[in-house]
């Protein structure tokens, strides 16, 4: 069974559609990320299917319940990461923690979940000493506790410096072989790269592209290389690029010249993100 | 009903952690009481020792500090930073959130009354509250209208930056005029008309019918009426205006 499925899904702010008839899947077990420049309707998207705003219309599935009308345990089965940090700040991480934990009916071990994000040696700070990116870890954790099958992660490593957000993906990556399903907010291509088994990229409401990222780079040449000619910029793009640079060193090399400035680039989803969601 | 109590205990740490809002909601009644009591505590007002008067008159201000202020500017601050959305998305039932952050705050009353009339006796000379029972029910009742009204209010401040100073701007005048730190009797008319009706006022009536007199509560059916009229209106504002989610800051996006 997919574990979220949406068809034709709208959805207005005083008359103005940010959504328009969007449809996608997400398979259980698997990290889908929604991209998308600001204002494109991806926090909307998410907040939809975590049951926080109504739709206009369109059919709507999350693990089999419609999450406007969500039976007793939809809450249970999902955790939720906000967008913005959300915590009382006068409690330790743990008593914040085990606050959460009483909420679930089978809630992981607190230390177990303090251990998975990273945040073993500041179990007993006050939350309000933590810095930004331990305080994301806080929310990661929060999310969690309730060992839920279902994710939603809205800009998970926004503001973290490079080492946290490796350590942010290795635990999405421990999740997604958990089993858990994840839905992904983010606008870091190389993470949804990484991370993501399939990307949606939306423009204005709408879903423009959608795949695997391997198959959303096939079709388009894979690399791109660049160097000078007699001060020129000179761009090829291939799909074969051995045979390519062969011809071009071997060339140059019989005249005796530099190739200057050699460059080669693979196209990575962030090219074609920003090709699909450049305004026209 | 062990999540309840965890819930209540977890509130409770909150508030004692915060000191600033634990100094003013739960010390400064206190505080005023010792320092009104020292200053005027023994000459008489209405027949009774001011001593007596004023516990029955900052009990009332205390109700007020932490059922109303208290509750409002915590429900706007958690609404804006986010946590009552977080909260929303939990298997926690919304009800059993609100209680017992409601719960919390009647603890602190309970605490607060207790402070109140022990150094109200044994500081300032003040009586026992004269029907005990009743009293405690005029409290209760108090912070019930009050934690209505704190809803309400708390729907209607946008920012958690402004909960303080529009809270503060409703509830200190409303204490003045209603006479929580001294007697009415010579404010001048308009406000005197104002006063008959602020919640505050009629709370008044019944913590010093019970506290001061040693009537029922039912000797006071007209400000019974109108404390559960408040609380009622308050009740019902909070119900259609309540929001989980911050109101700044709303990108729709």
């Amino acid at each position: 069974m997919s574990a979220i499925e949406v068809e034709g899904l709208r959805k207005s702010y005083g008359g103005r559609e940010v959504l328009h008839d969007l449809s996608f899947t997400v398979e259980t077990g698997e990290v889908f990320a929604l991209l998308g420049p600001n204002g494109a309707g991806k926090t909307t998207t998410v907040e939809i299917l975590e049951g926080y705003r109504h739709r206009d219309s369109g059919d709507v599935r999350v693990l089999g319940h419609d999450p406007e009308r969500p039976g007793s345990d939809f809450r249970a089965r999902i955790g939720i990461v906000l967008q913005s940090s959300a915590v009382y700040h006068l409690l330790t991480v743990r008593e914040m923690l085990d606050l959460f934990a009483g909420y679930y009916p089978a809630p992981r071990p607190v230390d177990e979940v303090v251990e998975l994000v990273g945040l073993g040696e500041k179990r007993d700070a006050r939350v309000r000493t933590l810095s930004g990116g331990q305080l994301r870890r806080l929310d990661l954790a929060l999310a969690l506790v309730g060992d839920p099958e279902l994710l939603f992660l809205d800009e998970p490593t926004t503001g973290f410096d490079p080492g946290a957000r490796r350590q942010a993906w290795e635990t999405v990556r421990e999740l997604r072989t958990l089993g858990k399903s994840i839905v992904l907010t983010t606008h870091y291509m190389e993470e949804a790269q990484r991370l993501a088994d399939r990307v949606a990229i939306l423009r204005d409401g709408r879903i423009v592209s959608t795949g695997s990222p391997r198959e959303l780079l096939t079709g388009h040449a894979a690399v791109e290389i660049r160097f000078r000619r007699n001060g020129k910029e000179v761009v090829l793009e291939t799909d074969e690029p051995t045979r390519v640079l062969h011809e071009l060193t071997t060339e140059a090399m019989a005249q005796g010249l530099e190739l200057e400035g050699l460059e080669v680039h693979r196209r990575t989803l962030e090219d074609l993100y920003l090709e699909v969601t450049r305004e026209n | 009903m062990r999540l309840a109590l965890h819930e209540l205990r977890v509130q409770q740490l909150l508030f004692w952690r915060n000191r600033e809002a634990a100094f003013f909601t739960f010390l400064f009644p206190v505080i005023l009481l010792v320092l009104l009591g020292s200053v005027y505590g023994d000459e008489p007002i209405e027949g009774v020792r001011a001593a007596t008067y004023l516990v029955a008159g900052l009990l009332g201000y205390g109700v007020a500090a932490a059922a109303f202020a208290s509750l409002a500017i915590t429900l706007v601050v958690r609404r804006e930073a986010g946590v009552l959305k977080r909260v929303r998305g939990t298997p926690l039932s919304p009800a059993l959130y609100l209680g017992a952050v409601i719960g919390s705050t009647v603890v602190i009353v309970a605490l607060q009354v207790v402070v109140q009339i022990l150094i109200g006796r044994f500081v300032l000379d003040a009586h026992w509250p004269e029907s005990p029972l009743s009293f405690a029910a005029a409290i209760m009742l108090g912070a019930a209208a009050f934690a209505a009204l704190g809803l309400a209010v708390s729907a209607l401040v946008r920012t958690a930056e402004g909960s303080s100073a529009v809270v503060n701007a409703i509830y200190l005048p409303m204490a003045f005029i209603s006479g929580a730190f001294f007697p009415t009797r010579e404010l001048p008319g308009f406000l005197e008309a104002v006063a008959e009706v602020l919640p505050l006022t009629h709370l008044l009536r019944l913590i010093r019918a019970t506290f001061v007199e040693g009537e029922g509560l039912a000797g006071s059916p007209e400000a019974l009426a109108a404390l559960a009229a408040w609380g009622l209106a308050g009740l019902l504002l909070a119900l259609r205006m309540f929001r989980w989610e911050p109101r700044e800051g709303m990108s729709g996006a």
